[in-house]
Parts: structure tokens; C-alpha cells; sequence
């Protein structure tokens, strides 16, 4: 188990070493910095000698290393478009950020998961007709539209939500800025939840149908029946349980997604992300917080999988004895 | 405001109207306001002389005050100086009288000193304003309410480069280690970023940087006691969701409108639009001067013959792109220079209309199989700026002329101009001096020693680079507007631009409040008004 862990912390120190060479290869192509740090009055001799002091006109390996250097230590240096650390930016903005991909990944696992097993027990019916009727709407529906028309609908019309932001937020000790505790906080997440879940939840529905219709037809699903267990038994301690693993694989990735791709979702309602201060740094080519979030997005995939390798130990008994039976 | 509350509870207040006094009182005390204001991004820094950037500005005008500013209809009005004048006996020294009694908002007094600090603090390499004072070798202070500013030669119109030039308290930055500009190489964050102590009329209250900025009146300040007591200034990126918070009651004034909504928000009640014209120019421009371009498919430069540059301009319909590209919000004009800038005239501003014939025609007789270019142009920077060049590549087709539309990222974009990477492209232009000498420096004259760091169409005319080179230094201002319409008739002729159009700005605000647009962006909520 420690030899296995062991062996996944090298691969993902690797995995992240690649992608920030791959990031900072890019960054040549995203265009020039110093045109968003200074005005249109100043000269191209003083934009050399700003160029010249960021850096920027060092050969790429020297860049690179010097990247890689601080960041060992650390230090991903200071934002040129907001003059302020980038580790400090980041950390500022990434509860929000873990806020809403909890709440959206949560009740995208918990309703998936739900509506999944009972479309896949009531296979007849108006209500899960109309349940798999929704759920063609939320895969195939662009993420921004979706942000767009709940906003039209529940901030603009109904005006029973708030349209952007994240309302009145309490700072716990520790510097979590949390938007739980406050009612204009919990309000404010509801709109970008659903916009960020909706795609998930309906991906887990169908996932977690699809496995059970599956199961169900199983042979072991008819022993447990002609032995006379109870319908409950049969569907959640045998069918569902064995639905499990391909569903926590796709829902581990998805919050990795959730996290990563809650750019779109957090542009729309402006909520105050990590994810917003990425497309801000890429409109300002902002290159340090850019790389910054790269390597932490690189960092959350590779936990993720981590934790997602090590559920799977805990759910499948069979992963157990195939490792220990090929170690004699 | 508990003291007017008293007066009017207690009746007094309608005693006291008659006194233009209580009036006054009355009146501010009636429309005490927040104002929630959305903006597409917010302020990158408070640092008042790190950023020359536009939300920046705006915002820390609130916070910070200049020696003058630029009013609604652009002219120049006293802030913290009262007068300023060249010196009577040295052409080469500005004189500035302060206005007094102003203290900053940790009360410490506003003195000749301070100016003289933030002279020095403003022209340190790192600061981003560096550029606008040049010229200026040295300030002293004579007295405690005068300020002489040594300049390297007359410069008589230098005071209009200090419409953003914040004064700033000498013993709070040395207090606060932020005597000099936030440095980017330095690789820190400086106290003067998230904090600010200026003399303007509203006060930090507090800071959530792209989240939430609140300012509050600041009782101790010098002018009249404005409407707006508190501001709430949220930037929203999207657009749409931007809108959506106007009609949802969750702010009350929206500065930067997206185009297409505009006639949709006039046709909403309790929601109306302010708009006015933007200090800004949209403009062609083209190689004028290699030998060759580098995307063409010809073997010279068509853009060297003046009667392809003559086609060009025939082909721009101007007032088409102002109906469907910009809905109207646009001025059409044929020079590159805003109405309200010195040197513009009706001559410069009209235009012709398009004539597709003739354009062919004089395109066939050097390209009888016409020629193509690629067209760069920025799709994230101006109003509407990739729909416009989409809009002129169709034209261009009419008259055999084939653009291939390169439309990309701003931060892609200007370095093609800086570096002469491109043969066509699109810029717009802002004139913060507001006089045509600050358009000739960058545009116009050739590129050598400071100037002309956007004349990418590579224009180079000595005798027209002669002219531009006198006008720093003229104090004749008759004279010197004389020098400017010789140069302006000149460019003219030669076409190294082809102007588009002056941009509009809107803002949206909810009814009942009153709000000037400004030529700068740069809206002053203690000017906004109440209507009761």
C-alpha cells in the first residue's frame, strides 16, 4: 500500500513537472504581458528595458528553470496585472472556488445517483420519461447558456435570487472566506451550483441507469431473488453496490473537472474563483498567476486520482486479492 | 447627516428654506445615496502612480485627487490647484497655486510638499506615468501653497498631461515604505496597492480586489456635499450577466453596456441610457512605405500608390458600419482625432460617401486582377472592432480587393503594430492631452527618439517630422494651431490613416439618476444627481 502510494507521488511530481512545461511553451503564443502593464504614452525603449527586467527576454530554459526553481520553493512570484503574490491571489480565491465545486459535485452525486437507480428500477412512467427528458436538456445544453437562462429566469423575472457574486461572506480563522454561514451567501450559490452540476448530475444519472439495467439482468441478481431477499437488499446491497465503481472513477474526474473547468460557470456569475482570476490573468497575459493555476489544476487531477485509486480498494475486494495474490 | 435628520424632524428644515443655506442642506440631506456601480473589470491597483489603466483611473478618482481634471465637456477644472500659469519670466516653469485647507484622510494637511513628493514619485522608473512627464527635470516648492515645476524647455501645454497625476501624502508613504511605485521585478506587494490616503471625497471603507470596493463620503472634504454618500463598485465581467444585474435592482449604474443591448435597455422602463462621445478614434491603418508587403500577393506594396489608398477610403462606408455594426453608436469621421481635441475642425471631420465604381476603377489600373493583404485587427479591445473589419473586408471585395481577416487578442495584436509585423490593422486612439500634438508624437511622426512608437503604417515625412518636432516647444498658441492644421492638411493628403469613427460610450443607469457622460470614462459619482 505505502510502496503504491510511494510509486503515485513520483508519477504526479513527473505529471506536473510536464505540464508546466507544456503551460510555459504556451505562454509564448498568448502574446505580449507588457502591453496590459503600461500605458500607450510609454516608449518602446522603456517597454524593452520593462521587458528585460521581468525577464522575458531570457531564453526559454533559463525561464523555465528559474519557474520550476521558485516554485520548489514555493514562490510563484507576483502578479504583473495585480501586483499582488500569486500563492496569496490563489489561496484568496480558492475556497470560493472549493465552495461551489463541493456544493455542485455533492448534489450532482447525491440526486445522480438517486434519479439513476430510480429511473433504472421504474423503467415505465411519466415521471421517469420526464426525468430522462431533463436530462438530455443538461448534457447537451452549453454551461453558459444554462448560467444565462437561470439567471434571466430566477435573478431578472422572479428576482428571487441574486444574478453575480457571492453575497456576504465570514472569514473563519485560518483566513477560509466561507459564503455557508451568511443567508446571502447560501443564496448566491444556488444559481452557479446548479449551472455547474447540472451536466454532472445528469452524466451520474445516466452512468449509474445504464449500470444498474446492466446488473440487474446479472445472474447473481436472480440467486438473490429466488433466494427470497427482499427487493431493498437486492437492489442497494447487491445491484447498486456493484454499480459503484465505475461510477466513483466519473465522478472523481468530474470534481477535477468541476474545480478545473468552473472557469465558465464562475465568468458567468462573476463569482470570485480561482477560475475567474485564470481568465483574467490570460486576458492580461498575466504569466505568473497562469502558471500558478496550471500547476495547482495538475495538482487537484493527480490527488483526485490518488483518492479515486485508493476507493477503489475500499469498494472492490477483488483489486485486494489480485495484488496480494500476485505478490506470492 | 443625524444633525439635518434632527432639522427636519423637528420641522425646521421648512423654517430654514427660505435661506439658500438649509437649501443646500436640504438637498443633500433628501438624496443621501449609495450608489452600486458595475464595471466590466475592476481597478488593477490602488497605487495612484502604478497603473495608467482606465478602471484604475476611474476608480482612484474617487479616492485621490489631481491638481486639475478633466470635466464633462473636456476643458480643464481647478482640483487641487486653484491657478496655474507658465511663468511670467521663464517659459520653461509651470506655476501652481494649491488650493487650501485640504487634508488627506488621515488628516494630515495637503502642502506645496506633497505635490513635490508625488512629482518625484510619479516620474520613478517603475511608475506607469512615467512617459507624460518626460519634460519635467524638477519641482520645488516656493511656498507652502506654490509649486514651480522645471521644465527641459517650454512645454505649454503640459499641464493637460496632469488630468490623472494623483497627489499623494509624502509622510504617509514614507510611513508605509510606498515611496516608491509598485515595482514588478521586486517581486513584492506593496502597502499602497490595497490601501489608499488621498484627498478626494470619498474614503476607502473596504477592499476585496475584483470582488467589492466601498467608499465613503469623506466629511472633511473641500467641496460641496455631493449626493452619493456611499459607493459600491462591483465589476462583473459578462455582459450579459452585467445587464442582468441593472434589471434585477442589483446595481444601480452599469458603465460599460454591450452595444447590442442598448436599444433594448431604452425600451425598459425604470432603466435608461446615457450616452456621449468617448475620447477614442477607430482607425485604419496600412504599410505605406516598404518596398513589399508580406502578405499580398502582388510584387510591390499597393498601399504606396496614393490612388489604392484613395480606393481604400472610397470603399469604407462609414455611415453602414454606424447603422449595423455599431447601432448607432458611433460618430463617422474621416480624420483620427475626437471633436472635443484642439485642432479639430468640420473640414476634418467630414467625410465622403463611398463610391464603389470608381474604387474598382482605380484599383484595375494598377491591379487589373485586383490584390490581397492580410488584415489584423483586435477582437477583445474596441467596440464591436472584429465585427467592424468583418464589415470592411465585405466592402473591399466589391472593388476586387481581397483581405483575409486576421482577428485575434489584443495582447497578440499591438505588438504586430510595434514591432511592424503587419501591412493593415486596426487601432484605436485616445487623446488625453486633448490636442492634436499627443496623435502627431504617436502616430504620425516617424519612429526614432520617443516618438511615433504606434506609427506602424510607417509613414516618414521630414518636413511634416520638423513641424511636429516645433510644437513642444511653441508658446504662441496661435501660431502653434496654425503649425497643427498645416500638419493636419498635409497627413490628410497623404493618407498614411484611414479613419473609421469616433466611439460612443453608454452608460445604463436606473431612472432617476443623473449621470454625464464622460469623455475619459472616467464617471465622478459626487456629480451623480437625484431627481425627487
Amino acid at each position: 500500500m505505502l510502496a503504491f502510494i510511494i510509486r503515485r507521488v513520483v508519477q504526479s511530481a513527473i505529471v506536473m513537472l510536464v505540464v508546466a512545461l507544456v503551460a510555459f511553451a504556451l505562454f509564448r503564443y498568448v502574446g505580449d504581458p507588457i502591453n496590459s502593464m503600461v500605458g500607450q504614452e510609454t516608449s518602446l525603449a522603456d517597454r524593452e528595458a520593462l521587458r528585460t527586467r521581468l525577464g522575458l527576454n531570457d531564453p526559454f530554459v533559463i525561464q523555465f528553470g528559474r519557474f520550476v526553481g521558485n516554485a520548489l520553493q514555493g514562490n510563484f512570484g507576483i502578479s504583473y496585472r495585480l501586483q499582488q503574490p500569486v500563492m496569496e491571489l490563489i489561496l484568496q480565491r480558492l475556497p470560493a472556488t472549493l465552495e461551489l465545486a463541493l456544493v455542485s459535485g455533492l448534489a450532482a452525486f447525491i440526486l445522480g445517483v438517486s434519479a439513476g437507480v430510480y429511473t433504472a428500477l421504474n423503467r415505465r412512467g411519466v415521471i421517469p420519461s420526464a426525468i430522462m427528458a431533463a436530462s438530455l436538456i443538461g448534457v447537451s445544453l452549453p454551461t453558459f447558456l444554462i448560467g444565462i437562462l437561470l439567471i434571466w429566469l430566477f435573478a431578472v423575472e422572479l428576482q428571487w435570487l441574486p444574478s453575480f457574486g457571492r453575497g456576504d461572506t465570514v472569514t473563519l480563522p485560518g483566513g477560509w472566506v466561507t459564503g455557508f454561514l451568511t443567508s446571502s451567501g447560501r443564496q448566491s450559490l444556488i444559481l452557479p451550483a446548479i449551472t455547474l452540476g447540472l451536466f454532472q448530475m445528469t452524466l451520474i444519472m445516466r452512468l449509474v441507469r445504464a449500470e444498474m439495467l446492466e446488473v440487474l439482468r446479472t445472474d447473481y441478481i436472480k440467486f438473490a431473488r429466488a433466494r427470497g431477499l427482499p427487493n431493498r437488499t437486492v437492489h442497494f446491497g447487491h445491484a447498486l453496490k456493484n454499480t459503484l465503481v465505475p461510477v466513483i472513477t466519473i465522478t472523481g474526474l468530474q470534481l477535477g473537472a468541476i474545480i478545473a473547468f468552473a472557469i465558465i460557470t464562475e465568468t458567468v456569475f462573476q463569482w470570485p474563483g480561482v477560475g475567474a482570476l485564470f481568465i483574467n490573468s490570460v486576458r492580461a497575459v498575466d504569466v505568473p498567476v497562469m502558471a500558478a493555476y496550471l500547476v495547482l489544476i495538475a495538482l487537484i487531477f493527480v490527488i483526485i486520482n490518488l483518492i479515486v485509486d485508493l476507493l477503489y480498494y475500499a469498494v472492490d475486494p477483488r483489486l485486494r486479492v489480485e495484488r496480494s495474490a500476485a505478490r506470492h | 447627516m443625524t444633525l439635518l435628520a434632527a432639522f427636519r424632524r423637528s420641522g425646521m428644515a421648512t423654517a430654514l428654506a427660505t435661506s439658500a443655506l438649509a437649501l443646500t442642506f436640504t438637498v443633500s440631506n433628501a438624496s443621501a445615496e449609495t450608489i452600486r456601480w458595475a464595471r466590466v473589470a475592476d481597478a488593477l491597483t490602488l497605487d495612484p502612480h502604478s497603473q495608467n489603466e482606465g478602471p484604475t483611473l476611474a476608480v482612484l478618482h474617487h479616492m485621490y485627487e489631481s491638481l486639475v481634471r478633466r470635466g464633462t465637456d473636456g476643458s480643464l477644472q481647478p482640483r487641487l490647484a486653484t491657478e496655474w500659469n507658465i511663468h511670467p519670466d521663464d517659459p520653461t516653469v509651470w506655476v501652481f497655486k494649491l488650493r487650501e485647507g485640504v487634508t488627506f484622510h488621515d488628516g494630515s494637511p495637503m502642502t506645496a510638499e506633497d505635490v513635490v513628493f508625488s512629482f518625484e514619485r510619479v516620474r520613478h522608473e517603475s511608475s506607469g506615468f512615467q512617459a507624460l512627464h518626460t519634460a519635467v527635470t524638477g519641482a520645488t516648492a516656493v511656498d507652502d501653497h506654490t509649486v514651480h515645476v522645471q521644465m527641459a524647455g517650454p512645454s505649454p501645454l503640459y499641464v493637460q498631461n496632469l488630468t490623472n497625476f494623483f497627489i499623494m501624502d509624502s509622510g504617509w508613504a514614507e510611513k508605509n515604505d510606498v515611496v516608491a511605485p509598485q515595482n514588478f521585478a521586486a517581486g513584492e506587494e506593496s502597502h499602497a496597492v490595497r490601501n489608499a490616503n488621498g484627498t478626494g471625497p470619498y474614503t476607502l471603507v473596504s477592499r476585496d480586489p475584483e470582488v467589492r470596493t466601498v467608499m465613503a463620503y469623506n466629511n472633511d472634504h473641500w467641496d460641496d456635499a455631493p449626493a452619493v454618500t456611499e459607493i459600491i463598485y462591483t465589476p462583473i465581467a459578462e455582459p450579459a450577466t452585467r445587464v442582468a444585474a441593472l434589471l434585477s435592482g442589483e446595481v444601480d449604474l452599469v458603465q460599460d453596456v454591450p452595444v447590442q443591448d442598448i436599444q433594448r435597455l431604452e425600451q425598459t422602463d425604470g432603466v435608461k441610457i446615457v450616452a456621449g462621445p468617448e475620447n477614442r478614434n477607430i482607425f485604419f491603418a496600412y504599410d505605406v512605405t516598404s518596398e513589399k508587403l508580406a502578405s499580398s500577393n502582388v510584387d510591390d506594396n499597393p498601399f504606396a500608390h496614393a490612388e489604392i489608398r484613395e480606393a481604400m477610403a472610397l470603399a469604407l462606408d462609414r455611415d453602414a458600419i454606424k447603422q449595423v455594426v455599431m447601432r448607432g453608436q458611433s460618430q463617422p469621421s474621416a480624420a483620427p482625432l475626437p471633436p472635443f481635441v484642439n485642432g479639430w475642425t468640420e473640414d476634418l471631420n467630414a467625410y465622403s460617401a463611398p463610391d464603389y465604381d470608381r474604387a474598382k476603377e482605380l484599383v484595375s489600373e494598377i491591379y487589373p486582377n485586383g490584390f490581397s493583404f492580410d488584415m489584423h485587427c483586435p477582437n477583445d479591445r474596441y467596440l464591436n472592432d472584429e465585427a467592424i473589419c468583418q464589415a470592411y473586408v465585405g466592402m473591399l471585395g466589391r472593388i476586387g480587393v481581397e483581405a483575409n481577416l486576421v482577428s485575434q487578442t489584443r495582447s497578440l495584436h499591438f505588438p504586430l503594430i510595434e514591432n511592424w509585423e503587419t501591412d493593415f490593422y486596426m487601432l484605436g486612439w485616445g487623446v488625453p492631452t486633448f490636442d492634436s500634438a499627443y496623435v502627431f508624437d504617436f502616430l504620425l511622426h516617424s519612429r526614432e527618439d520617443g516618438f511615433g512608437s504606434y506609427n506602424g503604417s510607417r509613414y516618414a515625412n521630414d518636413d511634416v517630422d520638423a513641424k511636429i518636432e516645433s510644437l513642444s516647444t511653441m508658446t504662441d498658441l496661435e501660431a502653434r494651431n496654425k503649425v497643427i492644421a498645416e500638419i493636419w492638411d498635409q497627413v490628410m493628403e497623404d493618407r498614411p490613416i484611414l479613419n473609421i469613427h469616433n466611439q460612443l460610450l453608454a452608460y445604463a443607469v436606473r431612472d432617476g439618476i443623473n449621470l454625464e457622460v464622460h469623455p475619459e470614462n472616467q464617471p465622478q459619482m459626487s456629480t451623480v444627481t437625484y431627481d425627487n
